[in-house]
């Protein structure tokens, strides 16, 4: 019987001939990816520290992205005891405050690489299935555990092909067709599963693949990956990757899969996730016209150089309702960078925009661009979970950035295909 | 004992909303905010020995720990839902929270009903009705029997 990916990496990283669904492996994953929650990580294991020291200076990965630059003293002090750790115990791998978000920056800086395993305690660690590795979310006590010894258990999961055939029609993005899926499988619907990623996935670049992984988590996946091809090879060559420096992994033919969906590209339209759940997905058209207050452009989902010209190409010339804020949020300081170069950011502050820091900013609730009660927010970002920006009172939905964009010029919903 | 009745979906930013999650990190600290924008009565009165039964996903969202911190603190005795998100499902192993996956016995469960729970044996009796849900691996109940991830991880340090 053949294997599907995880069950061929998986096997790898345990040195075995193979592994089966259901059964319980001890891994030495790659890395291990942690925030600001670094801090009270650190703090749980602070007498360990002390007496044994961290297993390795290569395995951790820390930025400094979630509350950026820091709101408050407590927050100020929690980038301090970090970056003391990080000097200590001699951390390789450190991103301090404006460098951008975490998963990001672990592409960027090509730490995640095809058939390699990370861990990290963020549920957005699935990210780097975009670029063929193994990479899942765990919680701060697992990363306490792991910056010790180095290891953890996993269960190997079941595996979901999915295959996505046909081409987009033009003014739908990648962030219709993972909104579209969520909605049809609901939050759920891939609980515990290896999800991957079959058919027409070359019309994708690995920034369109990054905010589909990037939402694996919000269907239940333990990870969300897309197989290495030419796209991955020629993105992970433009950032100074050799070939000969990763390891390409792809499921046998005849995988047993737990389940196979397909879905006819052709046929989706632009969607929105509306409040308070990810999968509870409706066609922009429904919603057409419904007054908004704020508009969120980026984050770890949408932030990118591609979603910011598509948003720039929307708004150049023409400027934003007086009834909303618009906030444009890069991924990372070298996307501001290429962005500024490419006039992107002026097109958008032009337009009324205004610019965040490279980090989570808005979207976790904890500072920049909250809400106020019966505000609602339009946002390219991965959740809309009550309260989650700041406000059990506020409503945030979630769209393409060609969707926010259209819908900034006017306040309301706008379907993006009447302006592009 | 008070048993405490959710829906589907009940994720981290309504265990434990977001703006606090980089300014509470202690199980004191977390308490007073459990499950706020979902029901504010829950801080206030739940008692050790409560147990909470919720529909399918519960724990979706993000990685945070705080949820699980605080429901172990406020002494919850098990939470009993059709599905759980998988990082709350871990954080739980590793704080020694009770989860139990058993649809059936959500499905079965009236208001008032009295429930019984037999961890060891893998059972659970609800308004006088028996189910049973599968055991854990001998992998996860050796970090369960040894308090936690973090009691079992000293432990392992202490012996190398």
């Amino acid at each position: 019987m053949g294997k599907t990916f995880v069950e061929k990496l998986l096997a790898k990283y345990v040195g075995l001939e193979e592994v089966v669904p259901s059964q319980i492996v001890t891994v030495h994953p790659d890395h291990l990816l942690t925030h600001d929650n670094t801090a009270a990580i650190i703090q749980k294991i602070k007498p360990e520290l002390e007496q044994y020291g961290i297993y390795s200076g290569s395995l951790s990965i820390i930025a400094l992205d979630h509350v950026i630059p820091a709101a408050s003293e407590k927050t100020a002090t929690n980038h301090k005891l970090i970056r003391e750790f990080v000097k200590k115990f001699k951390i390789e791998n450190f991103f301090d405050v404006g460098a951008g978000v975490c998963h990001q920056l672990v592409v960027e800086n090509g730490l995640a690489l095809p058939g390699k395993l990370l861990l990290g305690s963020d549920s957005h660690t699935c990210s780097y299935g975009a670029i063929g590795a193994f990479s899942s979310g765990i919680d701060r006590t697992e990363a306490a555990s792991l910056m010790l010894t180095g290891e953890t258990w996993l269960k190997v999961p079941n595996s979901i092909k999915m295959n996505l055939n046909g081409k987009l029609k033009p003014g739908v993005y990648a962030k219709d067709v993972v909104l579209h899926i969520i909605g049809d499988i609901s939050a759920s619907g891939a609980n515990y599963c290896s999800v991957e990623f079959h058919g027409d996935v070359d019309q994708f670049s690995v920034e369109d693949r990054f905010t589909i992984s990037n939402m694996g988590v919000e269907m239940g996946a333990k990870n969300a990956v897309f197989l290495v091809d030419e796209i991955t090879k020629k993105y992970l060559a433009s950032i100074g990757i050799k070939e000969s420096s990763y390891d390409t992994i792809y499921p046998d033919s005849d995988a047993s899969y737990f389940k196979e969906l397909s879905y006819e590209l052709p046929g989706i339209v632009p969607v929105i996730a509306c409040p308070h759940t990810v999968d509870n997905v409706k066609p922009v058209t429904e919603l057409a016209g419904l007054e908004i207050n704020q508009c969120l452009i980026g984050t770890c989902t949408n932030g990118r150089l591609s979603d910011l010209k598509v948003a720039a190409e929307i708004l150049n010339g023409k400027k934003i309702s007086p009834n909303v804020r618009l906030l444009i949020l890069p991924a990372s300081k070298e996307v501001l960078q290429k962005a500024l170069k490419e006039g992107l950011i002026e097109t958008l502050i032009e337009a009324g925009g205004t610019l965040l820091p490279p980090g989570c900013g808005p979207c976790l609730g904890a500072h920049q661009g909250a809400l106020a009660p019966g505000e609602k927010c339009l946002s390219t970002a991965n959740r809309n979970f009550k309260g989650r920006m700041g406000c059990k009172e506020a409503e945030i939905y979630l769209a393409s950035p060609a969707t926010v964009a259209a819908s900034a010029i006017y306040g309301k919903v706008t379907d993006p295909r009447e302006v592009i | 004992m008070k048993v405490w009745k959710f829906g589907d979906n009940i994720d981290t930013d309504m265990l434990f909303p977001g703006k606090y999650v980089y300014t509470c990190s202690t199980a004191e600290e977390v308490k007073p905010h459990l499950l706020e924008d979902l029901d504010p009565s829950f801080a206030k009165t739940v008692k050790e020995g409560d147990i909470i039964i919720a529909g399918k996903n519960f724990g979706c969202g993000s990685s945070r720990e705080q949820p699980v911190l605080g429901l172990k603190a406020a002494g919850v005795k098990a939470v009993i839902a059709e599905s759980f998100a998988r990082i709350f499902y871990r954080a739980s192993i590793n704080q020694g929270l009770i989860l139990i996956e058993c649809l059936e016995a959500v499905k079965g469960y009236s208001e008032g009903d009295e429930i019984k729970l037999d961890i060891d044996r893998g059972t659970i009796v609800v308004g006088g009705k028996q189910f049973s849900f599968p055991k854990l691996p001998k992998e996860i109940i050796a970090i369960r029997d040894a308090g936690g991830l973090l009691p079992y991880t000293r432990a392992k340090l202490k012996n190398k």
